[in-house]
């Protein structure tokens, strides 16, 4: 099975990497962009019964490793 | 204990840096300090004179750099290889009043380990990070000299300091201080009311300032500061880069990191 963790700031969280790109994008002329925002994938091959058993362990995972709670929060979309 | 009797290792492993001025900066104070590759503590690959014990120190520093490319967050790797193999051994030499020092990259593990801002005395690693050091406002690597005011006075890593305001270099890109939103007040009260935070920066002046004198857009100009005990320290900007005069320009003494190493030598030598 295979999982795409993304690892994306919260709500509220400055995003400097994100302005930054924003910016440089407007100087080269996208000037319908928006907004840009960082985010972080792992994309993670797991072996599990099944897809909730999986699921439970990449939570465990981004709570222990893949993302700090202060600034970040994760989600999971598989891919296979 | 006598001075010479302390020992303080430095934790190393792949891409820490500073290791060599933290251990001369401590070894020239006439206590005993080696750098210690992580792997020494537990690996069964090691030979048996370069096995170690955490218990084998008074003091543990993290040090500088970018353990293991910085990869995922600076310092969450380190941290995830302390925490799997030295987490009970860490609470237990916290427990016992050995103190521990974070210097940058060392700050970001000891954040991620749960172990700043260490409100809880009896559990002195929290299960989760309770803040964060984000990517630097500027969106860039920050280097060059700081200026860091004095704030605390139980801190044990600056007991020994009498200057106001001190000099040190920072070198980093994610050291912006983050406390949960939301809680930031509540954070600032509980670190202010138990004496925790240890610097904040300044400007040429003495007065709280922004950017660039604040390199990060941390909260609250936090530069560096410790756990409930007290005994437990991490900074962004780096003292043993300022410990001998002639690494700030000075041919003769000691720059203002001096006091820091200083410090805790003699609390040791009081335990």
């Amino acid at each position: 099975m295979i999982a795409d963790v993304y690892i994306e700031l919260k709500e509220g969280v400055a995003d400097p990497e994100g302005e930054a790109t924003l910016k440089a994008l407007r100087l080269l002329g996208f000037k319908r962009v928006k907004k840009v925002s960082t985010v972080k994938v792992f994309r993670i091959d797991i072996e599990a019964r099944s897809r909730e058993e999986a699921e439970r362990e990449i939570a465990e995972m981004c709570e222990k490793l893949l993302a700090n709670p202060v600034i970040q929060k994760y989600s999971i979309v598989w891919r296979e | 204990m006598d001075r010479e009797e302390i020992k303080v290792a430095v934790l190393r492993m792949e891409g820490t840096n500073c290791e060599d001025e933290t251990v001369k900066a401590f070894r020239s104070l006439g206590v005993e300090a080696e750098a210690v590759h992580i792997k020494q503590f537990y690996s069964d690959m090691i030979r048996f004179e370069e096995q170690r014990s955490v218990f084998d120190y008074q003091c543990l520093v993290f040090p500088g750099g970018f353990s293991a490319g910085d990869y995922i967050r600076a310092g969450a790797i380190f941290s995830a290889r302390v925490k799997s193999v030295l987490r009970k051994d860490i609470e237990e030499f916290i427990k016992m009043g050995y103190p521990i020092l974070g210097i940058c990259n060392g700050f970001q593990v000891l954040v991620e380990l749960g172990a700043l801002p260490g409100f809880d005395e009896d559990k002195p690693l929290a299960e989760k990070p309770e803040m964060a050091l984000a990517m630097n406002d500027s969106s860039r690597f920050e280097c060059r000299p700081t200026l860091l005011k004095k704030e605390s006075e139980k801190c044990i890593f600056v007991k020994n300091l009498k200057k106001d305001v001190v000099m040190f270099p920072v070198a980093h890109a994610e050291g912006k201080v983050v406390f949960p939103s939301g809680k930031e007040d509540e954070y600032l009260e509980r670190l202010t009311s138990n004496d925790q935070i240890v610097f904040r920066y300044v400007d040429e002046k003495g007065d709280y300032a922004g950017y660039p004198w604040n390199p990060n857009g941390s909260f609250y100009n936090i530069a560096g500061i410790c756990n409930a005990t007290h005994t437990v320290f991490g900074l962004m900007p780096h003292p043993e880069r300022a410990f001998f005069g002639y690494q700030v320009g000075r041919r003769e003494g000691y720059g203002d990191g001096y006091c820091i190493f200083r410090s805790v030598v003699d609390y040791l030598e009081k335990l």
